[in-house]
Order: C-alpha cells, then structure tokens, then sequence
C-alpha cells in the first residue's frame, strides 16, 4: 500500500529572483508502507529538498504529492497534522534543542500535537528509552549533554510524535563509529516497535547498505535510480559515473568478478561477502 | 633530532557543568616528528581534539610541559612564535572565516605577523593557489561548498607559512566529494610542502593515508605505528570504538575462518590481490 | 525568502566605481545625498539624477539590482507623493472634487520628493554595491582615526562590523534551518495570542543564541590561531590610497555642486 506517492514533482528554489534554480524535476516515486528507503546523491541533486516536501515544509512548484493516497496540500489545515504524522529529523538536529530540560524538548512535538499531560510523559519516556537516555539525563538542561546524547535527544523529540513515516536528513553526520552506530540502531529499533516507513538521507553508503531495503539515487534534481539495495549496488559502474561510490566491500566484488572469480554482483554486507567467500574457498579447496 | 613538538607527561582536565574536574589526559607523552605525516585517531571524547589545541597553547597543561620547537607554550612571551610555528585548522569551516571576501580571509594571519603590504599579497596568492583556489579569490566565503570553504581555511593557515599543521577533524562536516577535495590538499601540505602534519579524524580511511597512526582510547594511546600495523589489530580498534578499513576487516573475517590470506591489507586493490593470490594457489 | 534581499550587498567587479578608494566614496555618498536634498528645481535635480545614472552605469552592476533596491521602498515613496499630492496647496488648481484639492504645485512636490527619495537609495545602493563590506569598515576606521586619539578602539569596533557582516547571512541561514526543524515538529508561528505568539519564538531564538556563543567561541580560538592580538602592529593586504580616478571624481563632483548651486540661483 502506498504511503507516500509524488506526480510530475517540480520545485524551483528564489522562483522569480535572479538567484532561481532548479532543485527537483518531475519526480514520480511510490514509497510504499514499512518500506526502509536509502536516499542517496550528491550535495545539491535535491534528495533534502525532495524530502522535505513529503510533510508540506515545501511547497511543490508543480506537482503532486500524496500521503496515504491524499494529496497534502487539498487543506491547508491538515498541514500540521501532516507534520506529525510525517516526522523529519534535520541535519545535525541538536542545534534545535532550546527548552529548559530534555525531557520538555524531547515533549515540544507531543505538546503541539494537544496531548494530554500523562500521554506525554508517558511518550517522552518510551522515545528516551529507544534512544538510550537515562531518566536522569531526562531531567537536565540539554546544553549539558555530550554532543552524541544531544543527537539522540533531538531524534527522540522526534519520535515521540509516533509518525507513521521517520524521515531522517543525515543522521549519522559528524558522529564517531560508536554514535552512528547507536543512532542506526535506534532507528532499525523504533521501526520494528512500530512498522514505520524509514527515509534515511545519507552520503554514506555503508550506512545505507547496512540498515535500508531499497535505495533511490538522486542526481542533478532527478530520480536516478530507484529499487533494492542489491540492484542498485549492482549498478556499481553507473554510481561511479555520476561520481557516487558504491561501498569498499562491493567494489572488492565486482573487481573480483572483472577478473574471472566466480561472485555474485551487488554484495554490500560484510556477512555476506564473508560467507560467499568462505564457500568459494572450501568449494576451491575440494576441486584442489 | 629534537621533535617539531614534545608533549611531556602532560595532564589536563577541564571542569564538567558542576565545576567537577574531569581528567583528560594524565602523564601522556607524545613526539611528533619534523616533516611527518601522524594521523591521530579515536571516537569523540577520547581527547583528541585536546590534544590539538595543547599543540599550540590554546589549551595549556596542569603539568608537564608542551614544547615547540623547544619553546614552552606555557611561556607568554613565545605565544606568537608558536602559533607562527603551528597552525591549527579547525571542524567547522564557517566559525574560522574571518573576512567577507576570501582573499582578505586569507589575508588576516599574515596581517596579524605585521607583514610588509607586497609580502602579504604574495603568500596570499601563493596560499590560494595551492589549495586550488585562487580563481575564487574575490568570491563570497558564505557562498562556497563546504570543501571549498574548508580550503579557504586551510589557505588561511598555509599563508602564515607554518612548519606545522594540525587539522582538527577538518572533513567532519562535509559531503563526500568535500572531503576527498580537503584530504588531497592535506596529502599535498605533506608531501609537496613539506609541512608537518597532524591530521585528528575518526574516519579510518584517512588515518590510513599517514605514515604514522596514534590511537587513543580515553586519554591514552592504545597503538602508535604505521598504518598498516595498527589497522591489523581490528579487535583492539573495534574495542576503542572504531572502524577498520572493509578491506582489512573482510580479510581479518576470512583469516579468522580458517582461510590464510594476508591480513595487512588497506585498499580495495590490496584485498582483491590477496584474495585472487590466495585462489590461485589453492 | 530571507535571502533574497539584494539591498546592502556587494558585488565583486572590477568597474572604475569598485576602484575608487572607499573612504573617499563615502564621503562622496554623502556629499552627494546633500547635494540631492539641496536641488530646488527640476534642472538642478535632473543634473544630480544625470550624474546617479552615470554612476549606475560606471559601477558595472545590472541595472535591474538598483530597481530591485527600490522595490522595497517603491509603497513609501507612493504614500510620501500621495500626501504630498493632497496636502500642498498652492495657486493652480487642477482637480477638485468632495473635499480634495489637488494643485499643480502638489504634483510637483510629491515629484520632486520621489525622484529625491530615489536617488538616495541608488546612491547609496552604489556604494555598498560597489564596495566590499570589509573595505567599508576599514574606511570607516580610517575616517574616525581623529577619534581614536581621544581613547576610543576603533579598530576593535571596525572588526566588530566585519565579523558581524560576515556572519550575517550564515545566522540568516540557520534561522531558516531552525524555524524549519521546529515546524517539522509542530511549531505553530502564525496564530494565536501576542503572548503565544512570543513564546513560540523561544523556540527559535534560544538555539540561535546558543549557536552563536559557541560560533563565537570557535571563531575566537580561530583568531587566536592566526596570530590576533588586536590592532597594534598589524598590516594590511589592501591599503587605502587615493589614485588619479578619485582625483577625477574628486573634480566632477565640485562641478555638479557648483552647477546644482548655480541652478538654483539661477531658475
């Protein structure tokens, strides 16, 4: 079932201005529910913009777009509840912290949404506990966490609101291995809670490859490609021509390949890779 | 040869928001050698980024002493000669442009020397040119891409012709293509400059480039050698909260599982090698 | 959009404008604005209108960015002509209709004041189109030295206005990234009481403000990095100097002065 759809999406940033510029062409993309998608492409193909359209935060200059098969903008009074429903957790999200405690930041969304004081509480607790703040922690000023809890705590705010869609703008950027690792794993976690659709804005490949199903490549304002992970990495030759790089593990595979070693195309996970190379070897290893 | 900078059993601690002191460092030693390229790597909060900033006097210690050049930055009167000595670069690209046209940006640290008015313009140009980015001389720093205003910053640093150059997670913030602009520059300030280079990251595949890598776990350095010998240890960097190039830990997996393939092994190439060498002898 | 503001900002040419050595342009500007306020007919006002579009042209810069400038004041300097239209009286009438009295001389003046309105704004426009924000501030420095020897800083204040320059359109666009986020979140700006209204600012001013100190931190270690110990002994890259062009400028603009006075006394 669809949950988000696009038709003929267009937006033109400074429309009317000396400055005016062409973010996305004619997207027409069908994201279905439960769905985990990978965004992918380079700063400026349009991948933030187009997101952003998906909770009414942009306005499409034409076109379309649907949630739940219902246009977004047929009234203008339902935007907000779209906003709820449609939670998007920007680039470095902890420079939106402001209220007095997390546990209040964290409940900004929940209050706006008109939620009884209780429900709140009740929704602050269960996001901290997704993202792994301590009730203590809940009770300090936000500007005394540790820059990796400061992101946890701004994507809870998030979640707290229950969106049916979790789209996330490079949430992993800046954090160590260790913080990125916890923040893909919170989110891997609140989608199995919950069976959310997941879009997650990313440059890094590895991430993508580790936690999302399907991908969709964004390149100069356009739909590149659109399908699953295995497909597209398979497309490792056209990544690379619009300048994107398919993950280290998967170039391994198709350099193996290129020269005669009998591996599938599209590997993207170390377990894999380590498995079909473990059989290649003990299949060689008989043949010997 | 006396190293370029000595940290002697230094200890520093900063106080946390209930004026607790938190211990950083304490009796770390470190030598970094003149004309090296060392990479410092460790997650965030393992105090690396401390160390950056006790290169050149920003941060001073509690005790034991930081010697450049065999100044003590401690010493008021060698402050300028140190950061003269030593130029950091810092993460964030936008909170260390200081003017509104590039040039003038690159411009400030050679004005703050005194130098003569032709001696400016010319470390300026050459600055820019060597970070490719002279042809943007005259352009607005706010309208730049991340890399590019990273290589202004970088500008900034190399016009003030330091022997030094510590670069604090310079490519945390940028975009894939950002950072491969700023880590070929970084290469070049070693390898065409002659500079030293201190590069402080997370991202292993750019420790990799160094000829020495320093990793540090909570206040201590847990490996100190040359890439290739400290990405083989994968289990002692995964238990410091880091990486390993994929390359190296697919051949670490496969050596694990019985399979006797190379294991030092950095690039995707090196790892095609090792496992095409190893099929053939089979 | 925030950002589409084109009033007050640079463009970098090479034009015989740009090159004219800031401290003088600003006083030109000025002297130039007094001389617009000072035209009393339509010769001496044409001739200062004359010498705006000749310094339009001179500057390099697209005709069509000094209408944009206008744009934002265009509804000012209708509602200034419009009372000036019904409010002056004079001998000519020209319309009279209920209780308005439009006279000929009410026209005139409300012409006159737009037209002087609108040089102001290209003049000025001139100056910063053509002038970089950090030559601005030098020449500014360099004009209130006389002060500095009665104890004021004025290199620490010339340094202030150019770190605050630069760091205009970076906070610009945080806030918009900010205002976005609190959206995403529910955040309702547009309705409610004056109170609701205010508190839902917080939510936008305190992160701002928080990432402004911590900008303001990092720059101050950057600076310190680069050798800044204030002003004393240190040199520029651009050092003002006066060359043959402000001579020029220097001699064309006594002209127009002589010429918009003589105007005067003489129609």
């Amino acid at each position: 079932m669809s949950v988000i759809r696009t038709e003929n999406l267009n937006y033109v940033y400074s429309q009317g201005t000396p400055f005016k510029k062409a973010a996305i062409t004619d997207v027409n993309i069908n994201i279905e529910k439960g769905d985990f998608i990978g965004i992918i492409g380079h700063t400026g193909s349009g991948k933030s913009t187009l997101v952003q359209h998906f909770n009414g935060l942009l306005k499409p200059t034409s076109g379309k777009v649907y949630f739940n098969e219902e246009d977004v903008l047929s009234d203008p009074k339902k935007l907000r509840e779209l906003r709820f429903k449609v939670g998007l957790v920007f680039q470095y999200p902890e420079y939106q912290l402001f209220d007095e405690t997390v546990e209040s930041d964290i409940g900004f969304g929940p209050k706006n949404m008109g939620l009884s004081d209780d429900e709140i509480s009740q929704r602050v607790l269960e996001a901290a506990k997704i993202v792994g703040l301590s009730e203590e922690l809940l009770k300090k000023s936000p500007f005394d966490l540790s820059g990796g809890e400061k992101r946890r705590a701004a994507l809870a705010g998030v979640l707290a609101m229950k969106p049916e869609v979790l789209v996330l703008d490079e949430p992993t950027a800046g954090l160590d291995p260790y913080g990125r690792d916890m923040i893909l794993d919170q989110i891997c976690e609140y989608r199995k809670q919950t069976g959310a659709t997941v879009l997650l804005v990313s440059h890094s490949m590895e991430d993508v490859a580790r936690v999302a199903e399907k991908v969709l490549v964004m390149n100069g304002g356009r739909v590149e490609m659109f399908d699953t992970v295995e497909k597209v990495f398979s497309r490792g030759d056209e990544l690379s021509k619009i300048g994107l790089n398919v993950p280290h593990i998967t170039q391994i595979f198709m350099k193996l390949k290129a020269k005669g070693v009998k591996v599938s195309e599209g590997v993207f996970t170390m377990d894999k890779a380590v498995n079909e190379l473990i059989a290649l070897f003990e299949k060689e290893g008989k043949n010997a | 040869m006396e190293p370029l900078i000595r940290l002697n059993n230094v200890s520093f601690s900063y106080p946390d928001e209930n004026d607790t002191k938190i211990q950083l460092l304490e009796n770390f030693n470190l030598e970094i050698e003149k004309g090296s390229f060392v990479s410092v790597l460790g997650h965030n909060g393992s105090g690396k980024s401390t160390i950056a900033k006790l290169f050149n006097g920003l941060n001073l210690p509690d005790s034991g002493s930081v010697t450049v050049n065999g100044m003590d930055t401690a010493d008021e009167s060698n402050m300028l000669s140190i950061r003269e000595t030593v130029g950091l670069v810092f993460q964030n690209p936008d909170n260390q442009i200081v003017a509104t046209i590039v040039e003038e940006d690159v411009a400030f640290g050679p004005e703050n020397l005194g130098l003569p008015q032709k001696e400016i313009r010319k470390r300026v140009d050459e600055a820019l040119k060597s970070v490719d980015m002279y042809d943007y001389r005259m352009h607005e720093p706010h309208r730049l891409s991340g890399g590019q205003k990273q290589r202004v910053a970088i500008a900034g640093i190399i016009a003030m012709q330091p022997e030094c150059i510590v670069l604090d997670e310079p490519t945390a913030m940028l975009d894939p293509q950002g950072r491969a602009e700023v880590m070929d520059i970084i290469l070049k300030l070693n390898r065409q400059l002659n500079k030293t280079v201190v590069l402080i990251t997370h991202y292993m595949d750019e420790a990799a480039m160094a000829d020495r890598v320093v990793v540090m776990d909570s206040g201590k350095i847990i490996a100190d050698d040359t890439a290739k010998n400290v990405f083989s240890q994968v289990e002692l960097l995964k238990s410091a909260g880091l990486d390993v190039p994929q390359p190296t830990e697919l051949s670490y997996r496969l050596k694990k599982a019985g399979i006797g393939i190379d294991c030092d092994v950095l690039s995707v190439d090196e790892c095609v090698d090792a496992i095409t060498r190893k099929l053939l002898e089979e | 959009m925030l950002r589409d503001v084109t009033f007050g900002q640079y463009f970098p040419m090479d034009s015989f404008i740009h090159k004219l050595d800031p401290r003088f342009k600003i006083l030109l500007t000025f002297g130039l604005i007094i001389v617009a306020f000072v035209s009393f007919n339509f010769y001496s006002l044409g001739l200062v209108a004359a010498f705006a579009v000749l310094i339009m042209i001179l500057s390099g810069v697209p005709v069509k960015f000094y209408l944009k400038s206008i744009k934002p004041i265009l509804i000012f300097v209708l509602i200034t002509a419009v009372l000036n239209i019904f409010y002056i009286s004079g001998e000519t009438l020209l319309v009279e209709f209920w209780i308005v009295k439009i006279y000929l001389e009410g026209i005139i003046r409300a012409a006159f004041v737009a037209v002087r309105i609108v040089l102001l704004i290209i003049i000025s426009s001139a100056l910063t189109y053509t002038t970089s924000p950090t030559s601005l501030t030098d020449a500014i420095e360099n004009l209130l030295k006389p002060i500095s020897k009665l104890g004021v800083d004025t290199h620490s204040f010339a340094m202030m206005m150019t770190i605050a320059l630069r760091f205009i359109p970076t906070l610009i666009e945080e806030t918009d990234k900010i205002m976005s986020a609190q959206k995403a979140r529910g955040a309702d700006m547009e309705t409610g009481s004056l109170m609701q209204k205010i508190k839902a600012v917080l939510p936008i001013l305190i992160p701002l403000l928080v990432s402004s100190f911590r900008r303001a931190r990092e720059l101050a270690d950057a600076m310190e990095c680069r050798c800044y110990h204030g002003g004393e002994g240190r040199t520029r890259l651009k050092v003002l100097h006066a060359s043959y062009r402000d001579a020029i400028a220097l001699i064309s603009s006594f002209i127009l002065l002589s010429l918009v006075i003589l105007l005067n006394i003489l129609f």
